[in-house]
């Protein structure tokens, strides 16, 4: 059976000045598929997300969203911003707004929901992740978990086709990582489209259907997680799989 | 000595509410323009195009790099050489208002800055418009953020108005110069208008403040040197 494609990359490039961060990637992301894009630093991971929900722009390549390309001339890239969550390492909730409504200004002003209906549709959301008790708390009342799980329920509330991490745990204290994680592993187990930059080989492993291994711009082999950890084509792959796992552990996402 | 200074404040008490309430028209309107001028001003210093960008650095550098008193004079002074002869009060409110314009913009950029620029990707990532991001986004943090400042530039711009009075405007400063003049008692008046001055600033600060406390959203200071 063909799963149909929600993200499909093609020959995508990049260049910063003289710098080229990414040279030529292609990839798709069907539906339902937790796709998980390890790589070591400065390599375009991010890049390429920010690439695919045009927060960047590529120099060449086009990028698909369903059937829609968006790399198209005359995209409405708001329009296309709306259908692709996007997770944050730093968290970026809106500092001067609750986290209700963090959730629901872009219900309110993107979508231009009805005031109470966006409010039921938010505090639904945060109930998602557990913290429809902190809806009225300010950012900064929060702790880092806290910070992401909202940032993560600000994204579902527009119902996206696809939600992209940009290591969502990275700026987190260990002890904090597990709830995100439980919460990212129970999207994936209700059928969400998921792209997820990160070091969490635990996540990697128990919840993603493939790998993407990146490097120098380029992707060096893909395929399905358990291949990708006990049987890796080039010995680079394993040697990186093997040295991210003694550095950052493996933190199995908790159950929330 | 109580007669006399009953006398006094009987003789000078109206000329004084009426420089005061100039004072107090001068200071509001000048804050009015310079939010009216600075906010746009801080704007387009942040977002805009090359060229808008060294128009407004232009406007900026030059009123914060030249006395008060200076532009003062070319505006009423200087400008019915080219054709355009303004009136006192407006010459006034106007330089006043440029002025603070161009120190606001200063406070703003500042804030908005100090926004950072995570909030805008966020923002837009949620699929807001660059506009519909600074509007909902941006602008409710930097104007929270410049807050204190901004404060402190009302509260001085109730002191910067007396230099109107060179343009014979009566505002407080000017009743007390004519005033000082009529009764040869130059002590009493200036004594009596600095104290209306400590009061007027008092008063604004008060309110400030409470508005700054009613303001306060946790997680959102700016540290400022208070002067």
């Amino acid at each position: 059976m063909m799963v149909r494609a929600i993200i499909r990359v093609e020959d995508l490039r990049k260049s910063y000045q003289e710098l080229e961060i990414i040279k030529g990637i292609s990839l798709t992301v069907r539906e339902q598929e937790v796709v998980v894009i390890i790589g070591p630093s400065g390599t375009g991971k991010s890049t390429l997300l920010r690439c695919i929900n045009l927060l960047t722009r590529p120099d060449s390549g086009r990028i698909w969203l369903k059937e829609q390309e968006i790399t198209a001339p005359y995209t409405d890239e708001d329009k296309v911003r709306q259908r692709i969550g996007m997770v944050f390492q730093d968290f970026n909730l809106f500092n001067h707004l609750t986290a209700l409504q963090n959730v629901t200004i872009g219900l309110n002003k993107v979508l231009r929901m009805d005031i109470r209906e966006a409010r039921q549709k938010g505090l639904w959301e945060l109930e998602r992740v557990d913290l429809a008790d902190k809806a009225a708390s300010y950012p900064a009342q929060l702790s880092g978990g806290q910070k992401q799980r909202v940032a993560i329920a600000r994204a579902l509330a527009l119902n996206p086709d696809v939600m992209l991490f940009d290591e969502p745990t990275s700026a987190l204290d260990p002890e904090l990582i597990g709830e995100v994680l439980g919460v990212m592993q129970k999207l994936a187990r209700e059928g969400m489209t998921m792209l997820v930059v990160t070091h969490e080989m635990g996540f990697a492993r128990e919840v993603s259907d493939r790998i993407v291994f990146m490097e120098n711009g380029v992707i060096l082999e893909e395929g399905p997680s358990r291949q990708m950890f006990y049987a890796p084509k080039f010995p680079r792959t394993r040697e990186f799989l093997g040295k991210i796992s003694e550095l950052y552990g493996e933190n199995r996402p908790g159950e929330i | 000595m109580l007669d006399s200074l009953s006398l006094f404040l009987q003789r000078t008490t109206p000329e004084l509410i009426q420089g005061t309430r100039i004072t107090l028209q001068l200071t509001m309107i000048a804050l009015g323009l310079g939010v009216l001028f600075g906010l746009p001003a801080a704007l387009v210093r942040v977002y805009g195009g090359k060229y808008a960008r060294r128009l407004v650095i232009g406007y900026i550098e030059l009123f914060r790099g030249t006395p008060l008193l200076v532009q003062l004079f070319l505006i009423y002074y200087g400008l019915p050489d080219l054709g355009l002869t303004l009136s006192r009060l407006f010459a006034a409110s106007i330089t006043l208002g440029l002025n603070s314009g161009a120190y606001q913009a200063e406070y703003f950029r500042g804030a908005i800055q100090a926004v950072g620029s995570g909030q805008m990707l966020a923002a837009r990532a949620v699929g807001m418009s660059r506009l519909q991001a600074i509007r909902y986004i941006i602008l409710p943090q930097a104007l929270l953020l410049a807050l204190p400042a901004w404060s402190n530039e009302a509260v001085s711009m109730i002191k910067y108005t007396a230099v109107v009075f060179l343009i014979a405007v009566p505002d407080l400063m000017g009743q007390a110069k004519i005033l000082a003049g009529r009764y040869f008692n130059p002590i009493e008046v200036y004594l009596t208008v600095a104290l209306i001055y400590i009061l007027l600033v008092f008063v604004a600060t008060q309110i400030l403040g409470a508005i700054e406390r009613k303001m306060r959203t946790p997680g959102l200071v700016l540290e400022i040197e208070r002067h």
